[in-house]
């Protein structure tokens, strides 16, 4: 016999087993779930949850995809946050701290109070990474969030009113557009297949009877 | 930390780890490949499959989970909606969120075109997001479109349209281009070069990653484009049908408002189905490594108004999907773990085939591991294969799975379980719909003219089987070109009169062909809610 938990729903109780995810426990509970539910895998920030264990201080942040229930948790989903998104034109932005200031200048009002960390469900260094924001080490910022899943739980715990992983996205796209190192191989393949370099070779691939395919790949050559 | 029931088999594999690195196994031939498939495959389970009883492809066979929503009910009648007015009217209406949708999106509205994208979850909840080892593109100097052309065509049970599959090695170094220029973060060396590996089935190392994160990262750049656009996104909002004009073309589609249920009328020159796969489904009863919304919906629509399916009876199974512990059951673990050096080991500690046989080939002797040989860890909820990630630190240094695989890392430390140290438990998942709508090489449907379709919901760009990081290609590139060509085929397309005459024409077949059915159709969410 599995071993149930009691756990709250938006404040209503109700017994769950206590293998199960938030997420599934929702459905066990009977839950049709359109919003707070997406990849189910914990790549798309889609089921950010809060919760306090009954008794516990402490506000704590997850994916519901992504954590096991406890008894006496007190479950609320944030299905959606309303983020501060900028429309840019990455092709005509000042690829320095300008842009920070531009798009995004209530950054610099972060108050190190270091709540976007302590919520982070990924467990991502968040208040480091506006950090570097700040000063416009765009690859850094890059880096330390690069796991971001965008879920929004640091933004709603922020005093400031900081929409942390819009700003993160627009340092990861600066990174990998300018100053990530450029890649000659990939521009000279390109152009290549732009002169027509390749074209006899597959014009024949096109043509070749299927028996001839065969040996051509029963046969071909694999890179160690 | 694994408990004590797994800790017999443990030690074994720990015991063989020098041994089983230093191993070199050898590929299987084509005979082996042929027999192992015919007789483990899914695919070839004869009754999980029911033949068509009509539409275009009567006759044919599907996987009959497939076949009943094909063959069910429209989710309304021709009298349910107004077509004279309309709520939204565009040049392009696109269909699907994820990564063929937002690429279209992207190229149409670049081409100068209003477009706008409906998606019944949030733009970016697809499998693009979910997509972790990396994409394909033949850019190096020992590799060209002509070799990466021959590894899909062999991988794919040389069943793929020429025709597509030369365009999608042909244009995949300028998807790496433009997605770069976009900002994605590929892996790259400090000169630039991309850091690059094999997947199941390449002859060159070809795998260009952003970690392991490679699906989302290109996801959220493209998602942040199309805000950065304006080009207009309506959520919470499935497409539930086509809408075709008196001359037969596509016009729009019948919204759905998935928490409101209110119907709506999307009016548009040009459609483009980008409704992604299937996993969802459950096909065989086997768990899934795809999104929540993966219920085959653009195959539904586009069915029932009359557009061709090509390989609808081909699925893929990811050889690696979670099989232990059970609260990630089925979730994706990538095959880069295997192109990195991870070996698939059974309980007994012995390497039992080349980790790196195409999808469809690993999948089925994974199968036959557990099943007629025996040799498969008892997980709890069926068997599974070890696959030693430790192998990954011993082979390319102490780090390297934190810097190439941290979602896998992340994922399994939930549960108590760290890969640098520990092996994992895996066991085929559902993954991949090999299958699709029958597009031209300008990505229109070949029996519907307007409609275009991009993604996983194209068949035929693959042929039978896909190799990984074809797929996360394939909506690059089609999805771009679905952009670009249905902008230019609005320009001059002039509308017709709307009608949704084709819903009581499919009803008229149901009831033809004796089919006794209440289910409706597109199914847009599985249930998972529990039934007492």
């Amino acid at each position: 016999m599995e071993k149930l938990v009691n756990i709250f729903l938006f404040g209503k109780k109700y017994e769950v087993p206590e293998n199960l995810t938030i997420m599934t426990a929702m459905e066990y509970a009977g839950y049709q779930l359109v919003r707070g539910c997406g990849c189910r895998n914990g790549f798309c920030g889609a089921c950010a949850t809060i919760y306090r264990i009954k008794g516990d201080k402490e506000l704590k942040a997850c994916l519901a995809c992504q954590t096991k229930v406890e008894d006496n948790m007190y479950i609320a989903t944030l299905p959606f946050f309303p983020l501060v998104k900028q429309a840019y034109d990455l092709e005509k932005i000042p690829v320095n701290e300008t842009v920070m200031m531009q798009l995004y200048p209530e950054i610099y009002a972060c108050i190190g109070c270091n709540a976007c960390t302590k919520s982070c469900t990924q467990g991502l260094n968040v208040m480091q990474y506006i950090a570097y924001a700040q000063r416009g080490e765009f690859e850094k910022c890059a880096e330390e969030s690069f796991d971001c899943v965008m879920c929004g739980v640091c933004s709603s715990r922020c005093p400031a009113g900081i929409s942390h992983p819009q700003v993160a996205m627009l340092a990861r796209r600066i990174n990998g557009k300018y100053l990530a190192p450029g890649c000659g191989h990939l521009e000279d393949r390109v152009k290549e297949i732009k002169d027509g370099d390749f074209n006899e070779l597959i014009e024949a691939l096109m043509q070749k009877p299927i028996e001839e395919m065969k040996e051509l790949y029963n046969n071909r050559d694999i890179e160690k | 930390m694994y408990s004590e029931q797994f800790k017999e088999s443990l030690a074994l594999v720990e015991a063989s780890r020098e041994k089983n690195i230093a191993l070199e196994p050898a590929r299987m031939t084509a005979e082996q490949k042929e027999k192992v498939l015919a007789s483990f495959h899914p695919d070839y389970k004869a009754d999980e499959f029911s033949a068509l009883k009509i539409g275009p492809n009567k006759g044919d066979k599907v996987p009959t989970e497939l076949a009943e929503i094909l063959q069910a009910h429209s989710r309304i009648t021709a009298d349910s909606v107004d077509l004279t007015k309309p709520a939204y009217e565009t040049d392009v209406l696109v269909i699907g969120g994820g990564g063929a949708g937002t690429a279209a999106a992207i190229e149409a509205h670049e081409a100068g075109a209003d477009v706008m994208i409906v998606t019944k979850l949030r733009m970016g909840d697809a499998n693009t997001m979910m997509a972790e080892g990396g994409i394909q593109a033949a850019d190096k100097p020992n590799d060209s479109p002509a070799i990466h052309f021959v590894d899909a065509f062999g991988g794919g049970h040389f069943a793929a349209k020429r025709e597509l599959l030369s365009k999608l090695v042909c244009d995949a170094p300028e998807a790496i281009k433009w997605l770069s220029d976009l900002g994605v973060e590929f892996d790259k060396d400090a000169d630039g070069t991309m850091v690059t590996t094999h997947g199941g089935g390449t002859s060159r190392k070809r795998m260009h990653a952003a970690k392991d994160y490679s699906g989302a990262e290109i996801m959220r750049t493209l998602r942040d484009e199309v805000l950065n656009r304006n080009i207009p996104v309506v959520d919470f909002t499935a497409a539930i049908e086509l809408i075709l004009d008196e001359n037969g073309k596509a016009a729009g589609a019948v919204l759905m408002n998935m928490e409101t249920k209110e119907l709506l009328v999307a009016k548009a020159k040009t459609v483009i189905i980008a409704t992604g796969g299937a996993g969802r489904m459950h096909y065989q009863g086997f768990p899934t490594s795809n999104h929540y919304g993966a219920t085959a919906d653009g195959l539904v629509l586009g069915y029932r108004a009359g557009a061709k399916l090509l390989y609808a009876e081909t699925l893929q199974y990811h050889p690696t999907g979670v099989a232990f512990p059970e609260q990630i059951f089925g979730a994706l673990v990538t095959e880069k773990v295997r192109s990195l050096g991870a070996k698939l080991v059974n309980a007994n500690g012995e390497v039992f085939m080349h980790p790196l046989e195409t999808r469809d080939v690993t999948a089925a002797t994974i199968i036959r591991e557990c099943s007629e040989r025996d040799n498969g860890v008892d997980c709890g909820n069926g068997k599974g294969i070890w696959l030693d990630t430790p192998m990954i630190e011993k082979i390319g240094g102490e780090g390297t799975i934190m810097k190439r695989i941290p979602a896998m890392w992340r994922m399994f430390e939930k549960y108590g379980i760290d890969i640098r140290y520990e092996p994992i438990l895996i066991y085929p998942t559902l993954h991949y719909q090999n299958g699709g709508l029958d597009i031209d090489a300008n990505c229109m449907t070949t029996n519907i003219e307007n409609l275009f379709v991009a993604g996983e919901a194209v068949g035929g760009i693959h042929g039978k089987n896909r190799l990984m990081g074809n797929s996360l290609l394939d909506i690059i590139v089609f999805g771009r070109s679905a952009g670009t060509n249905a902008a230019l085929k609005a320009k001059d397309t002039t509308v017709g009169k709307l009608t949704l005459d084709h819903i009581a024409k499919f009803e008229n077949e149901i009831a033809g062909a004796g089919i006794e059915t209440e289910m409706v159709s597109p199914k847009l969410l599985p249930d998972y809610t529990r039934k007492i």
